[in-house]
């Protein structure tokens, strides 16, 4: 049996996911063997790099936007969710007090410098190894710090009192010196190879040096020293290497009936700007028997001008003017990607890595497989 | 038990408190430093001492932070 070729329509249909006024329906995705009698759905690497798209929208070094056509949701969530949980970075992971007489508990403190965003040389990052921690059971299963898996940093600052400070100053900054610490008072210290990696603008540094760690006062002193390590988003968030990964289906907006003159400006508020335009009808359009337009030729209609701005508020579908005009939908295979990065590598890349992270994981399941059939 | 009765339990030598052992001695024992609560001056008591700042009068003491090194983890 010849296999059946469905129609443009049905595919265009089976494309969209229904956003009706208060549920949204045709969710899965449906294109794989079996689902449609008589049809193939075949997966073949041509057809996927036939229809495969990636489409640019802004690319700043800390944040960027794009669009992935033709692949399947549980592919494009992967790639988010290793984003977010599973491309390594740098982070502290602990520190050791030796003094610490400000109002900040030590264990607040140590919690709030592995916050901080790191940055250094890329490279350097790449060439450093796992840190690997000792279990429980066996306490001398860790590795040991050496410059291919330790970062040290060092913060040593003291409070004193500032005697140029103007008479009757109340501003605590002013007043004293070092009265507030901040994120740059941290001083990275390289040891070995570290020195080949990360020097000059290279060497590792907070990516916001205004963050501020600690409030002190004349007499208080901070003196520790910090170990940084590479980890994985999944085992703690500081190691994250993203502020926000993200995607979400193009909008679609359809509009089936002629939505003409002042219903055409109210239909155009009920989205974000830019995203209805209005154009007049022209005369063809308007002899034409059974369009919707007779007689209203000249007269402003709604067309839909630019859906990929719009945030699916479905505000238009409260209107009764509108009920039966308009159908709502998002395109099921077009994600468009939103990723910040939160500082040590530029956010195009981060996408790269996280695609390099899938492959690994295929690489490691296929030799899981190949084990199984021996 | 009455007051009397009680005696203070040796540590066996370390503490600062029980270094010279007989509860009956006012006078020795090392000197332990402390901050005062008000004027964070720094306050070295013996055994036996008032606890009172001796700058201020003030009469709570804190003890100084230890000088090791205190280990934590950033999570």
């Amino acid at each position: 049996m010849a296999p059946l070729i469905p129609s443009q329509a049905e595919l265009d249909r089976r494309l969209i996911v229904d956003i009706n006024p208060e549920t949204v329906s045709n969710i899965p995705s449906t294109d794989f063997p079996g689902h449609w009698p008589g049809e193939s759905h075949e997966w073949s690497l041509d057809k996927f790099i036939n229809s495969f798209k990636v489409d640019f929208h802004r690319n700043e070094q800390f944040e960027s936007s794009f669009s992935l056509v033709g692949l399947d949701a549980s592919i494009a969530n992967a790639f988010r969710r290793i984003l977010m949980a599973e491309v390594p970075t740098l982070a502290i992971e602990f520190v050791f007090v030796n003094n610490n007489t400000s109002v900040i508990q030590d264990e607040v403190l140590a919690q709030r410098l592995g916050l901080i965003p790191l940055k250094g040389s890329v490279e350097g990052i790449n060439w450093m190894r796992w840190f690997k921690r000792p279990t429980e059971d066996d306490p001398e299963s860790g590795s040991s710090p050496s410059d291919y898996n330790t970062i040290v940093l060092r913060l040593e600052i003291e409070c004193t009192k500032n005697p140029n400070a103007a008479p009757g100053e109340q501003d605590p900054r002013k007043l004293y010196k070092n009265a507030h610490v901040y994120a740059k008072d941290i001083v990275y210290d390289p040891v070995g190879r570290q020195m080949d990696y990360f020097t000059g603008d290279n060497a590792i540094q907070p990516v916001n040096p205004e963050i501020l760690i600690a409030k002190l006062r004349p007499g208080q002193k901070i003196s520790m020293e910090m170990h940084c390590i590479k980890g994985i988003g999944a085992d703690h968030a500081k190691f994250s290497p993203v502020c926000t990964a993200s995607y979400r289906l193009l909008p679609d907006i359809n509009i089936q009936r002629p939505i003409i003159g002042d219903d055409a400006k109210k239909f155009a508020k009920c989205f974000p700007r830019g995203v209805i335009a209005l154009e007049p009808v022209t005369a063809e359009e308007a002899a034409k028997k059974g369009s919707g337009y007779e007689g209203h030729d000249g007269e402003m209609k709604a067309v839909v001008r630019d859906a990929f701005n719009d945030t699916v508020s479905r505000e238009c579908l409260r209107h009764e003017e509108f009920q039966g005009k308009v159908k709502l939908g998002r395109v099921r295979d077009h994600f468009i990607f939103n990723i910040e990065s939160s500082g040590q590598f530029d956010s195009d890349f981060l996408f790269l890595e996280s695609v390099k992270v899938l492959k690994l994981k295929c690489a490691r399941w296929k030799r899981g497989l190949t084990d199984l059939m021996r | 038990m009455s007051r009397e009765a009680y005696q203070v339990p040796s540590l066996g030598g370390g503490n600062a408190f029980s270094a010279d052992g007989g509860a009956t001695s006012t006078e020795g024992g090392p000197a332990v430093a402390y901050l005062c609560g008000e004027c964070n001056a720094r306050v070295s008591l013996k055994r036996g001492d008032q606890i009172r700042c001796k700058e201020c009068g003030h009469r709570v003491l804190y003890k100084e932070r230890t000088k090791r090194m205190v280990q934590f983890e950033a999570r």
